[in-house]
C-alpha cells in the first residue's frame, strides 16, 4: 500500500498529532506549571500553521470522500493563521483567568478539534464526510461556548447554540437524505451528473441550504448569535464569527458552484433575497447595540450578507471575491475582537459607553480598533474596501444593479454605527476613560498581524491574482 | 519619481514623518516644511506644464500607468490637463494657508495635521486620477479624515455635524460606486476589454439607454460633495463646526471635487445622458444658487452666512457645467478656484474673529475695523471680490459664467440664467451688510478694544490666500488658456 497519500491529508494528522501531544502534555506536566500548556500550545500551532505553506498535490482520497486541491489547501492556511491570531490574543485570558481552573489544555484540544472538523468539511467529497466535518467542528465550540462556567450567560450561550446547532444539522441531514432518495448517491462527483431541478430535489436543496444558513446565520436563521456571543468568552465569540462562519461559507460556496449549479436558477433568487434581508437586518439592529459583543455579532450578520452578493456572481469570479473577502474579514474582526478581548481582560467593560476617551489613555488599541472599523465599514486604503469593491464588481458583472445599490445603501449604514464606536473612543473624553494599561506579548502580536494584514491585503494586488488563479478549479 | 506621483509620496512622507513628531511645535514645524514644498511642487508643476504643453497636445499629460489589480484592469494611472493643474495649485496654497491658520492648535497637535495631510492627500490623488477606481480611492480617503476633524476639533453641535457630513457624503459616494461600477461594465460596448480608464471609456460609445440609467447616479454621487440642492445640508452644519483650518480646506478645496467629478467623469463619459438629463439637474442648481444666497441673507452666525454663500456659489459651478456651453464651463472652473481661495479667506478670517472676540454672531459684533485694521481691511477686500467686483477673481468667473449661459438659445435656459444672475444682487445683499455691520459703524463692545492685533502666521496664511485672487482678477487670461485648452476635448462629446 502506498502511505506517500496520506500526505495529501498532512494538515489533518499534524492537528490530530497535537491534539495528541497535548493530551500527553496534560498528564505529563507537574499542576503546578500548567500555565506553560499555553507556549506549548501556540509554539506547535505556530508550526503546524508555518508548515501549511509547503506546496502540495490535487488529488482525492478515500474513493472520493476526501478531496483537496489548491484553493481548499490556501483556505485552511488562511484558518490556521486566523486561528494562530486567535490563540495570540487569548492567551493571557487563558493564562489568568482558565488554567487555575484546571481546564486550559482542554480549550486547545476543543478548538482545535473543531478546526479538523473544519478541514474535514471543506475537504469533504462526499456528504457523509461533509456531515461528520459539520459535526466535528460544531459540537466542541458548544461545549466552549459554556467555558466560563462561574457565569450564567456563558451556559445560557452553551446551550442556545447546541440547540440552534442541533436542529441546524438535523434540517441539513434531512436534505442529504432527500439529495441522496433522488440522485441515489452521496458522492459529490456522482451528483453532480444526475442533479436536475425536479421538486424533491429542490426541497433537498433548501433544507440543506437552510441548515447551513444557521451557521453563517444569514436572515433568518440568525437569532441565535447575538445572545450566544454575548454569553460565550470572547475567544469563542471571535472563533464563532470568524473561522467558523468563514469555513462555512467557503463550503456552501463550493457546493453551490459545483453540484447545485444545475439549480442556480433556484438559488440565485433564494440567495439574492437573503442577500437583501440579512443586509438590512444586521445593520439595522446593530445601530442600537450597547454590548460591543452584541455590537460585532450583528456587524457579522450584515457582513455574512455581503458575503452573498459574490455567490450569485461568475464562478470563477465569486469564488475569487468571496475567498479575499472572507479573507479580510477574518482579519478585520479579529482586529475588532482583539481589542475587545484586551480592554475585557484588564478591566472587565464590554459596553460602548466604556470606550469613551480611550484614544487619550489607550492611542495605539485605539488605533487597531479604528483600522479593523473602517476595514469592516469599506473605507479605503485598508483591505475591506477592496474586499467589498471587488464583491459588488463581481455582482454587478452580472447585471444585479438593484442589489449592488441596495448593498452600498447598507455600507452607508454601517458606516454609521462603526463611526458610534470611533466617535466614542475619539470625540468623547469620558468621565471614567479606561486607564493605560499595556498588553502582553502574545497580545501585542496577535493584534500587530491582524494590522498588517488590514493595510497590506487590499494594497498588495498580486495577492488577489492568486486567489483568482486558484479559483480556475471549480469551472 | 514623476512629477505627478510625488503629490501623493511627499504628503504620504509628511504624515510618516508627523508620526515621529512630538508637540505642537515639531508638528506645525513638519507640516508647514511639507506643505511648502507640496507648493513648491504646484507651482513647479505649472511651469512644467505649460512647457509641456508647447510640445504635447494629448488630453492628458505627464501620464503614468501601473498596473493594480490586473484581472479588473484597474490600473494606478495619473496625468494632468490645464484644470487639474490649477485645481492643484489651489489645494496646496490653501494647505499651507490652513497650516498657517492652525499655527495655535491646542489640543492633539500632530493628529489634527494628520488628519489634515491625509485629507490632502486625498485631494492630490483625486485631481490627479485618470482612473475611475483610483480616483474613487482617493474621493474616500478625502472625505473620511473629515469625521475626525471636525468631531475633535469642532465646535458647537460637532458629533451630529461630523456624522452627518460623513454620511451624506460617504452615502453620495455609495450611489457614485454603482454608476462607476455600471461605466465600467459598459466600457466594452465597442468590443475592447472592459477598463476603468477614463480616457479609454471616453472613445467607447456607451448605450444611450445605459448613459441615461447611470447619469444621474455618477452625477448626483459628485454633486453632493459641490452642495447640489437638495443634498446640501450636510454643508451649513459641517462648515459652522468645523476648526478654521479644516473649514477652509473643506469648503475651498472638498468641495471642488465634487463640480470636478461633474466634469471629468460623469459629463465626459456619459455625454447623451448629460444631455438628457441636463433640464432636470439645472433647475436643481439654479433652485440651489438662488436657495443658498436667500438663506445667507437670513443667517447671523458667521460661519453659516458663508457656507450657505458657498451653496450658492457652487450651484452656480454645477449651473454652469450643466449648461453645456464651452464659455460657461470656462467660468464654471474658474469659479471653483476663485470661490476655493475666497471662501478659504473668509473662513480664515471669520476664525481669527472668532478666536478674538469668542463669537460669531453678527449682532454682537461691530466697528472691528477700528481695532483690527488689517483683519477688516481683508475682510472688506474679500467681501467686495465675493460679490464679483472687476479686478478680482469673482467677476471674471461669474461674467463668463453668465455670458455663456445666456448665449444658449432656448427660453428655458434663459429664464434660469436671468434666475440665477438675480444671485448676484442678492450677494451684495448680504455682503454689504455683513461687512458694514461688523467692521464699520461704532465698536459695540468695550472688551474689544483691546484685542490682539494679526500676527505674522495669520498675515503669512492671508497673504497667501489674497496674492492669487488678485493675479487671477488682473491677469485671467493665462488661466483662461490653460483652461480653454483643456475644456476643448470634454465640450466635443456634448455640443
Amino acid at each position: 500500500m502506498d502511505f506517500s497519500s496520506f500526505l495529501l491529508m498532512r494538515q489533518e494528522i499534524i492537528l490530530l498529532a497535537i491534539i495528541l501531544l497535548l493530551v500527553v502534555a496534560e498528564i505529563g506536566i507537574p499542576k503546578n506549571k500548567k500555565s506553560s500548556i499555553v507556549h506549548l500550545a501556540i509554539f506547535l500551532f505556530g508550526i503546524h500553521t508555518a508548515a501549511g505553506f509547503f506546496t502540495m498535490n490535487e488529488s482525492n482520497l478515500f474513493g472520493g470522500s476526501f478531496q483537496t486541491n489548491n484553493l481548499i489547501h490556501f483556505f485552511k492556511n488562511v484558518l490556521n493563521i486566523g486561528v494562530f491570531i486567535l490563540l495570540l490574543q487569548s492567551a493571557d485570558w487563558i493564562q489568568e483567568k482558565i488554567v487555575n481552573q484546571n481546564k486550559g489544555t482542554e480549550f486547545f484540544i476543543l478548538l482545535f478539534s473543531s478546526l479538523l472538523g473544519m478541514y474535514f468539511m471543506i475537504s469533504a467529497g462526499d456528504f457523509l464526510m461533509f456531515y461528520i466535518g459539520l459535526e466535528l467542528s460544531t459540537l466542541p465550540v458548544a461545549a466552549l461556548a459554556a467555558y466560563e462556567t462561574s457565569k450564567r450567560k456563558s451556559s445560557e450561550a452553551g446551550i442556545k447554540l447546541i440547540l440552534s446547532a442541533a436542529l441546524a444539522s438535523g434540517v441539513s441531514l434531512f436534505g442529504i437524505s432527500l439529495l441522496y432518495a433522488t440522485s441515489g448517491s452521496i458522492f459529490f462527483q456522482e451528483i453532480i451528473e444526475v442533479i436536475s431541478a425536479n421538486n424533491l430535489t429542490i426541497l433537498g436543496f433548501i433544507l440543506f441550504f437552510t441548515g447551513l444558513s444557521f451557521k453563517i446565520s444569514l436572515v433568518p436563521f440568525h437569532f441565535w448569535t447575538a445572545d450566544v456571543y454575548e454569553g460565550a468568552p470572547i475567544s469563542v465569540a471571535s472563533y464563532l464569527s470568524v473561522i467558523s462562519k468563514g469555513a462555512t461559507v467557503f463550503i456552501l460556496m463550493i457546493l453551490l458552484f459545483t453540484i447545485f449549479k444545475p439549480l442556480m436558477h433556484v438559488w440565485e433568487n433564494m440567495v439574492y433575497v437573503i442577500a437583501i434581508a440579512t443586509m438590512f437586518v444586521g445593520n439595522l439592529f446593530a445601530i442600537r447595540q450597547q454590548n460591543m459583543k452584541r455590537f460585532l455579532a450583528f456587524s457579522s450578520i450584515a457582513q455574512a450578507g455581503f458575503i452573498l452578493l459574490g455567490l450569485i456572481s461568475e464562478t470563477q469570479l465569486g469564488t475569487a471575491t468571496v475567498v479575499y473577502f472572507v479573507m479580510i474579514y477574518i482579519f478585520s474582526n479579529l482586529a475588532a475582537f482583539g481589542v475587545v478581548q484586551a480592554i475585557a481582560l484588564k478591566t472587565g467593560k464590554e459596553n460602548m459607553t466604556d470606550y469613551e476617551g480611550l484614544y487619550r489613555t489607550n492611542p495605539k488599541l485605539s488605533l487597531v480598533m479604528l483600522l479593523a472599523l473602517f476595514s469592516l465599514a469599506g473605507i479605503p486604503p485598508v483591505a475591506g474596501f477592496f474586499g467589498k469593491f471587488f464583491l459588488f464588481t463581481a455582482a454587478a458583472g452580472k447585471g444585479y444593479y438593484l442589489l449592488v445599490f441596495l448593498a452600498v445603501v447598507n455600507v452607508t449604514i454601517s458606516l454609521y454605527y462603526y463611526l458610534l464606536v470611533v466617535r466614542a473612543m475619539f470625540l468623547r473624553k469620558g468621565e471614567h476613560p479606561i486607564p493605560h494599561f499595556k498588553n502582553k506579548l502574545y497580545m501585542r502580536l496577535g493584534l500587530l498581524i491582524t494590522v498588517i494584514g488590514i493595510v497590506v491585503l487590499g494594497l498588495y494586488s498580486p495577492l488577489y491574482e492568486y486567489i483568482y488563479e486558484l479559483s480556475s478549479v471549480f469551472n | 519619481m514623476d512629477i505627478l506621483s510625488l503629490f501623493v509620496v511627499v504628503p504620504v512622507l509628511t504624515i510618516i514623518a508627523l508620526v515621529f513628531t512630538k508637540g505642537l511645535k515639531q508638528a506645525r514645524l513638519v507640516s508647514m516644511v511639507g506643505s511648502m514644498f507640496q507648493l513648491g511642487m504646484a507651482i513647479n508643476l505649472v511651469f512644467a506644464y505649460f512647457k509641456e504643453r508647447a510640445i504635447n497636445d494629448s488630453i492628458m499629460i505627464f501620464t503614468k500607468d501601473l498596473v493594480w489589480f490586473e484581472q479588473f484592469n484597474i490600473h494606478f494611472a495619473i496625468g494632468v490637463d490645464g484644470i487639474s493643474v490649477a485645481l492643484l495649485t489651489l489645494t496646496t496654497i490653501i494647505v499651507l494657508a490652513g497650516v498657517f491658520i492652525s499655527w495655535k492648535m491646542p489640543d492633539l497637535p500632530k493628529e489634527f495635521f494628520i488628519s489634515l495631510l491625509v485629507l490632502a492627500t486625498g485631494v492630490y490623488g483625486f485631481f490627479i486620477s485618470i482612473d475611475l477606481f483610483t480616483m474613487f480611492v482617493f474621493y474616500e480617503i478625502a472625505v473620511i479624515p473629515m469625521y475626525l476633524l471636525i468631531g475633535i476639533w469642532g465646535s458647537g453641535p460637532k458629533e451630529y455635524s461630523a456624522m452627518k457630513l460623513t454620511l451624506m457624503l460617504m452615502g453620495a459616494s455609495a450611489v457614485l460606486l454603482v454608476g462607476v461600477l455600471g461605466i465600467y461594465f459598459n466600457s466594452n460596448a465597442d468590443g475592447g476589454a472592459l477598463t476603468f480608464n477614463i480616457l479609454e471609456i471616453a472613445q467607447v460609445n456607451i448605450p444611450f439607454e445605459a448613459q441615461k440609467l447611470f447619469f444621474p447616479l455618477t452625477f448626483i454621487g459628485f454633486a453632493v460633495l459641490g452642495a447640489l440642492f437638495p443634498f446640501h445640508t450636510w454643508s451649513p452644519d459641517g462648515h459652522a463646526s468645523a476648526p478654521t483650518a479644516v473649514s477652509m480646506l473643506h469648503a475651498g478645496v472638498l468641495m471642488k471635487l465634487g463640480g470636478y467629478g461633474v466634469f471629468r467623469v460623469a459629463m465626459f463619459l456619459l455625454p447623451e445622458g448629460a444631455m438628457h438629463w441636463s433640464w432636470f439637474f439645472i433647475i436643481l442648481a439654479a433652485i440651489g444658487v438662488v436657495y443658498g444666497a436667500f438663506g445667507a441673507i437670513r443667517q447671523t452666525d458667521l460661519k453659516y452666512i458663508n457656507a450657505y454663500a458657498s451653496v450658492s456659489h457652487l450651484g452656480l459651478v454645477l449651473f454652469a457645467l450643466l449648461t453645456l456651453n464651452k464659455i460657461a464651463w470656462n467660468g464654471a472652473i474658474i469659479q471653483s478656484l476663485s470661490h476655493g481661495l475666497l471662501t478659504a479667506m473668509f473662513f480664515a478670517l471669520i476664525g481669527m474673529v472668532y478666536g478674538r472676540t469668542h463669537t460669531r454672531d453678527i449682532h454682537k459684533l461691530g466697528g472691528l475695523m477700528k481695532v483690527l485694521p488689517f483683519i477688516g481691511a481683508i475682510y472688506v477686500i474679500t467681501g467686495l471680490a465675493y460679490l464679483g467686483l472687476p479686478g478680482f477673481s469673482g467677476f471674471v468667473a461669474e461674467m463668463n459664467i453668465f455670458v455663456g449661459a445666456f448665449e444658449n438659445p432656448s427660453m428655458f435656459n434663459r429664464i434660469l440664467t436671468i434666475l440665477a444672475v438675480s444671485s448676484i444682487v442678492i450677494t451684495a445683499v448680504y455682503i454689504l451688510r455683513l461687512v458694514g455691520k461688523i467692521m464699520m459703524g461704532p465698536l459695540v463692545n468695550d472688551d474689544f478694544k483691546d484685542l490682539q492685533k494679526a500676527t505674522w502666521y495669520e498675515k503669512t496664511g492671508i497673504l497667501l490666500l489674497l496674492i492669487p485672487i488678485i493675479a487671477i482678477g488682473v491677469a485671467p487670461l493665462w488661466l483662461s488658456d490653460m483652461i480653454m485648452a483643456s475644456i476643448e476635448p470634454f465640450i466635443k462629446g456634448v455640443l
